[in-house]
């Protein structure tokens, strides 16, 4: 409870729990708004917005309800957000610990490993897996996770290193307990809470990445995503454009949701580091 | 000569990581769907039979997995980076010709996002609490939430749809006829668009850091004692605070790099900007793997360049880096 108190006094992160709930909602509602589906053609195309009764965003260039579109692609945009960071804390996080915990050559191994994926310009090898793989739910998901998981081993390391000295796992020693088990049962559990604030942030980053796929075509051909709806209409900007402009405004107001609560989370977990920067 | 052997052995470790990145080239290419000549071909089944025996015969496709990873990695290593048959020509001729403008907008968009980054960041952390502290506050938060590629799309539709101000397409008046400076105001004038779109996130990056670290050096002990000593305001400011603050705004700047040059690939496209972003684009939307991979490579090596750019960067503002390499 007093976790939450602390979280609800960041009016801010307040506000983005409560968009990203309604975007939850709003996810798992679409087949009962839409039970028509985002792909069906339901009026003339190009229909600017409020233009004709019930279709409040327009039609797209084959005729398609922008609204049901964007609904549609809210459950894209938050499974491969939420899928990717999973997959991704999966890798960074035993990588990280095992490397923070044991140092020395496994520790110099792992990092040089990061490094490098540190170096490969992140969005130019997503475009290469999901090119070479070809655009799945499940190869935009992985192509995600393996870019975005190097903070998070960085991270999970430093943790780690700064617990491992610490005396309750020199009295976890003396108890008898095996080293993996220190890791696992007693060092751990003490750094989830900056692994779940990056992780709030990660989910933001991985919707804004698979968005960024799907503009340039590469999204999944059988689910109706944000980013394909502003690359299909990209050319038709200049005649058309609330076709981009509204599954933009979508993605802004989660991601903006996303990286509200992100803070809100950061304040309440770790509430002895004042940030300096905090207003 | 403390900066020459920092450099090289900088320029070695570059090396090493390019390698192990072909080394990924070559196995992505196994790893895609059907048989790699068809893939280094272009689509599969697009390429005629004996075209495809001879790609096997010149990529050594039917010889041992150790000589095939060899054959490819020394190749990548000449620069030859294979032959795109979708556009007729080599890889790496295609993207040398394409390589200027995208160090054109990226080292724009670089120099842009940081420069305004910070200065809204020093800005915004000597008004904390004011209306002008959360009005930039505001701003890069949701720039920060942006996507690139839309943010470029809307900046097309009002500065160059609606008011008519700044081209919104291309790299320069096609069939202009400029020469000299003419024509180097009309690129630049083309250029304002794209690298203000690709630098915005970064901006937003950037700002947000830079007003943080100000804040936090702020209340050191040796800005305390510089205030005791009677020292002007804005000289602690500059000389004492920022100079400090900036050190994690560069490192920053050098991871981002990447992002920045990967990113470019989503300006590019939107602006028609004719750079390897762009021919990304469209190999993509021809299956044209190995233009795919080419350009993976480049902008590899690009971002290495960048971040040795920081380095370099780095050095000039804390000269203790110096000493201790």
């Amino acid at each position: 409870m007093k976790l939450w108190k602390r979280f609800a006094r960041n009016r801010a992160a307040l506000v983005g729990l409560a968009v990203l709930i309604a975007v939850i909602v709003l996810a798992l509602a679409a087949p009962l708004l839409y039970p028509g589906g985002p792909w069906r053609m339901v009026q003339r195309p190009f229909l600017p917005p409020m233009g004709v009764d019930g279709l409040y965003l327009g039609t797209d260039t084959l005729g398609r309800d922008v609204a049901a579109g964007i609904v549609y692609g809210a459950r894209v945009s938050l499974l491969v957000g939420l899928v990717s960071t999973l997959v991704a804390l999966c890798i960074g996080v035993p990588l990280g610990a095992v490397a923070g915990f044991y140092g020395g050559w496994t520790d110099e191994g792992a990092m040089r490993f990061t490094e490098f994926f540190q170096t490969i310009p992140n969005f130019a090898l997503a475009i290469v897996l999901v090119a070479i793989l070809q655009p799945t739910l499940g190869s935009i998901t992985l192509a995600i996770a393996i870019v975005s998981w190097p903070p998070v081993a960085r991270l999970v390391r430093a943790e780690v290193m700064s617990l491992r000295k610490r005396e309750f796992v020199d009295a976890a020693h003396l108890a008898g307990l095996s080293r993996p088990r220190i890791l696992i049962s007693q060092v751990l559990p003490n750094a989830v809470s900056p692994i779940i604030v990056m992780a709030s942030l990660m989910v933001a980053t991985a919707i804004l990445l698979e968005s960024s796929l799907a503009f340039l075509g590469l999204g999944d051909p059988n689910a109706m995503s944000w980013g394909y709806m502003i690359g299909a209409a990209r050319t038709v900007i200049r005649s058309a454009w609330w076709l981009s402009f509204f599954p933009g405004i979508a993605i802004i107001i989660t991601v903006l949701a996303l990286n509200l609560i992100g803070e809100g989370l950061n304040d309440a977990l770790n509430p002895n580091l004042e940030r300096a920067g905090k207003p | 000569m403390v900066i020459l052997t920092a450099i090289l052995s900088r320029l070695a470790k570059a090396i090493l990581t390019l390698l192990a990145i072909a080394v990924l080239n070559f196995f992505l290419i196994h790893a895609a769907p059907g048989d790699p000549a068809a893939v280094l071909a272009g689509e599969a089944g697009a390429a005629d039979p004996q075209f495809i025996a001879q790609l096997r015969e010149r990529f050594g496709l039917d010889q041992p997995f150790h000589v095939q990873l060899w054959t490819y990695v020394s190749n990548v290593l000449t620069l030859d980076l294979g032959y795109s048959f979708r556009q007729d020509a080599p890889v790496s001729q295609l993207i040398a010709d394409r390589l200027p403008a995208t160090l054109l907008l990226t080292a724009t968009a670089f120099v842009i996002s940081l420069t305004l980054g910070t200065a809204f960041g020093v800005l915004a952390a000597s008004q904390r609490g004011r209306p002008a502290d959360s009005l930039i506050t505001t701003f890069a938060l949701l720039f920060y939430a942006t996507p690139l590629y839309w943010a470029a799309l809307m900046a097309i539709l009002v500065f160059s749809v609606q008011l008519g101000w700044l081209p919104g397409f291309g790299f320069e008046t096609v069939g202009g006829g400029y020469g000299g400076l003419e024509r180097v105001l009309d690129v630049a004038r083309h250029l304002v668009l794209p690298a203000l779109t690709l630098g915005l996130f970064f901006m937003a990056v950037y700002m947000r850091l830079t007003r943080s670290s100000m804040l936090e050096v702020a209340q050191m002990d040796f800005v305390k004692t510089a205030r005791a000593k009677g020292l002007r305001g804005s000289v602690i400011q500059r000389r004492h605070i920022l100079r400090n603050a900036l050190l994690p705004v560069v490192t920053l700047a050098g991871l981002q790099a990447g992002q920045l040059v990967g990113g470019a690939v989503l300006t590019e496209t939107v602006f028609a900007w004719p750079g390897i972003g762009r021919l990304m684009f469209e190999s993509l939307e021809a299956r044209d793997y190995n233009t795919i991979l080419g350009v993976f490579i480049v902008s590899a090596a690009m971002v290495i360049l960048f971040n040795i750019a920081t380095d370099l960067i780095y050095r000039l503002i804390d000269p203790r880096i110096g000493a201790k390499a």
